[in-house]
């Protein structure tokens, strides 16, 4: 039964992983634009802009 | 047709949208500066795809010190930031302009609420209850499977864990239920989200009750997974009426227009219409909008009535004569005196319209909420029976007589109830979404189903409202390719007809537009002209007033386009249907009675009227609302947008005027009209099955509280209920979807 003293946490632990990585996705605007984000993968301007660099 | 618009030099690469009709506005008086920074919002209208979101962010990129200019697709929004005073912000407009987008400012004031804090929290809510609930559960599960074998103390360990989740997370999304309920019970009556509350609270302080006591049976999965599931539901309302907001933004950015003040040293101020003070001279360039209700002064040219009459057949305008505030100047510079105040308008006078009709819609009583008056009452009766059942006739002791009301409060908590209206809802809005109609709030699927009759305005609606060639067999391939070369550097209606009936193809290379005469440029070879006949050098008078452009190619004799504006293919088709399927059918028109007429006998439309004004159409309405006929509207023109805000419920085509498809419930997109129908069905059957998933919830209520009086609920009992009628309430709702698979 004592591995549920640690296992338990664990769970927890994990859990409260998850939700955190959500709240910071929702804070940092993952969100907001999400048609625009599914837009924006197409474009590689920023990629021609680093190949020039490099 | 969307094709040939995809080659044209303007708008959205991909096609998928049409340029924007329109010129922008002078944003410069909503620039906001602080720090030596500028900063800037606009809404775009016409980007649709990655294409769209490389031109505008390059093109606004490329101008001088402009720090970042991030497009929002989702929104429509574009915001800028740059070291002020590095170009004057004409050139932002300008360039959009040019290639192919249109920009109206936001007048921040107006929109800085606009974000969307309450969905972020029930968001937030959302994904700590969902956490809690997995956590919970994870322990609960354990507690009732470890049954016999499980010691006291570790089944108070899992209890005393449970605790520590659960009440924090249910103190934490349960907010917007309780200040919810706290609101309704100050204002002196019940709602949903009393008996939400109290469950919780209940649920939680009877279980930290017997944790204390050392009990067997703790509710705390129960108060999270209640929750859980309400805040489900709670979210998708929500995300349907944002959308029902964001349409509305666009009405606010249409006021937000600006125009050239012309100072009495001859010098040129752009000032927001809000700041024009009637006696106020200002010019009004091809293209641009009257802000407010003025005179013309100076000049003569044509004019796009069509926010008052609807019709959009240009009118000549001659010194002295009144523009309303929002007619579109077609060809030529006029100088006009304003007359009134931005707020004392026309443009105004409709806003207020709309309001007030929306405020009427607003009013309207949602099934949900009827269910929920119901159900309300009945509940905390039987609790409150339960209670005093078990204390004074049951004889078991307060504690036990408080579990069992508890446990009836828990049981008969309105999860399904909860989740009925939304899901269906959300459902049949995505089916309809995949036939191309966007729903603009949950109610109006509910509104539409209770239609008795459909009231349709004719130009833009039954007909394309837009110039289509009329003549196409009078004219050779040959022209027809040369004068639509011309005619693709042009935004133009008559030039987009052009481009459209001759499809893709390449714009010539030099060709130049003249405002308020056509274009010039060479095509193979030979000077050409595309444009007003007296331009091109052709003959004035043919003896009719159709819409007419002419094409000069070389010596050869000009070539005459001749245009009208055309029924849509299936518009008799879906006057039929809506017949077919119970509903009067009727067509309001500010055209003239003789053309009225002729469409009327075409469609076979036996109610009609002609020659209305806006207030004459709500006029109309509202005497049909006053026999009791509950009317669906369709209509496209501004001067429909009020009339549409009182219907009952009301459609309006993707290509609409802006404040008409802010005030209509359904935009379909597309040239026909069948979407109309469809959704008609598709509302009826929603409708369907709202009442089925409430009677549904009756039922289980029916089975469940028996049960929960006698005391036979454990909490085992009660999370299987929960969820269970949750899932079989959306599976009913999920029904609506199989329909309406097309692709």
């Amino acid at each position: 039964m004592t591995a549920i003293l640690f296992l338990l946490p664990i769970a927890l632990l994990l859990g409260a992983a998850g939700l955190g990585a959500f709240m910071w996705a929702l804070k940092s605007g993952q969100f907001d634009d999400p048609e625009g984000s599914a837009a924006r993968i197409l474009l590689d301007d920023d990629l021609e802009d680093e190949e020039r660099k490099s | 047709m969307t094709a040939a618009v995809a080659e044209t030099q303007v708008g959205c690469p991909s096609g998928l949208e049409p340029p924007a009709d329109g010129v922008s506005v002078d944003p410069a008086p909503y620039v906001r500066r602080a720090n030596g920074l500028a900063r800037l919002d606009l809404a775009v209208f016409g980007a649709k795809c990655a294409g769209c979101i490389r031109k505008i962010e390059s093109a606004m990129n490329a101008l001088p010190e402009m720090q970042s200019a991030r497009l929002n697709l989702s929104t429509g929004r574009l915001s800028l930031v740059w070291k002020d005073g590095a170009f004057a912000p004409k050139e932002i407009s300008d360039r959009l302009d040019s290639i192919g987008y249109r920009a109206a400012p936001f007048d921040p004031e107006k929109v800085e609420k606009e974000s969307d804090r309450e969905g972020r929290g029930l968001l937030r809510s959302l994904a700590v209850a969902g956490f809690a609930t997995a956590n919970v559960m994870l322990l609960s599960v354990s507690v009732w499977a470890g049954g016999g074998e499980m010691g006291p103390a570790t089944r108070e360990l899992m209890h005393w864990v449970s605790a520590m989740i659960a009440v924090p997370a249910a103190l934490y999304a349960g907010r917007p239920f309780f200040s919810s309920a706290l609101r309704a019970l100050k204002a002196g009556h019940a709602n949903m989200d009393v008996p939400i509350s109290l469950a919780v609270v209940l649920a939680l302080s009877m279980s930290l009750f017997e944790f204390f006591k050392g009990g067997p049976h703790t509710y705390f999965d129960a108060a999270v997974m209640l929750l859980f599931f309400l805040l489900i539901g709670r979210y998708l309302d929500h995300r349907l009426r944002l959308r029902a907001r964001a349409a509305a933004r666009d009405l606010l950015a249409l006021q937000a227009a600006t125009s050239s003040r012309l100072n009495a040293d001859g010098t040129l101020t752009s000032v927001a219409a809000r700041d024009i003070a009637p006696g106020d001279r200002l010019l009004l360039a091809p293209g641009d909008r009257a802000p407010v209700d003025s005179v013309i002064e100076e000049g003569a040219s044509s004019l796009d009535m069509s926010l008052v009459s609807g019709e959009s057949a240009p009118v000549r305008a001659g010194e002295g004569a009144l523009l309303y505030s929002g007619v579109l100047n077609l060809t030529s510079k006029l100088v006009v005196r304003a007359v009134k105040s931005a707020d004392a308008s026309l443009v105004a006078d409709l806003t207020r319209l709309i309001e007030a009709g929306e405020q009427s819609k607003s009013r309207y009583i949602r099934l949900a909420d009827k269910a929920a008056s119901l159900y309300v009452p009945v509940v905390h009766s039987l609790a409150l029976a339960t209670f005093l059942g078990w204390l004074f006739i049951g004889d078991i002791g307060l504690r036990a007589s408080v579990m069992n009301a508890v446990a009836v409060l828990i049981i008969t908590c309105p999860c399904a109830l909860g989740l009925a209206a939304p899901a269906v809802q959300v459902v049949a809005t995505g089916r309809l979404f995949r036939s191309g109609v966007l729903v603009k709030s949950g109610d109006a699927l509910e509104r539409l189903a209770e239609v008795d009759a459909v009231v349709f305005d004719k130009t833009g609606t039954l007909t394309y409202g837009k110039p289509r060639l009329a003549n196409r067999e009078e004219i050779s391939d040959d022209v027809l390719k040369a004068a639509a070369s011309l005619a693709r550097v042009s935004r133009h209606p008559l030039a987009r007809a052009i481009v459209a009936e001759a499809g893709p193809g390449q714009p010539a290379p030099d060709a130049i537009e003249t405002a308020g005469a056509g274009v010039e440029g060479t095509v193979g070879g030979a000077p050409a002209r595309l444009g007003r006949a007296a331009w091109v050098g052709a003959p004035e008078d043919n003896g009719d007033d159709a819409q007419e452009t002419w094409l000069k190619l070389g010596d050869a004799a000009p070539v005459r386009f001749r245009f009208e504006d055309r029924l849509r293919e299936d518009a008799r088709e879906t006057v039929e249907k809506l017949e077919k399927l119970g509903l009067e059918v009727e067509m309001l028109s500010g055209d003239r009675k003789a053309a009225a007429a002729s469409i009327a006998e075409r469609l076979g439309i036996r109610a009609w009227r002609a020659e209305l004004q806006p207030q004459d159409k709500i006029a109309r309405l509202d005497a049909l609302k006053e026999k009791g006929v509950r009317v669906a509207m369709v209509g496209d023109g501004l001067n429909d947008a009020p009339s549409l805000a009182g219907a009952h419920a009301s459609f309006s085509p993707g290509t609409a005027a802006d404040a008409s498809q802010a005030a209509a419930d359904y935009v379909y997109q597309g040239d026909g009209l069948a979407p109309i129908a469809e959704t008609v069905v598709v509302a009826r059957a929603a409708r369907r099955r709202m009442i089925e998933n409430f009677a549904f919830a009756a039922l289980y209520n029916a089975c469940a509280v028996p049960l929960a009086a006698l005391g036979h609920v454990t909490p085992l009992i009660a999370a299987v209920a929960m969820s269970g009628s949750s899932i079989i309430v959306t599976l009913n709702a999920l029904r609506l979807s199989a329909g309406g698979r097309r692709k």
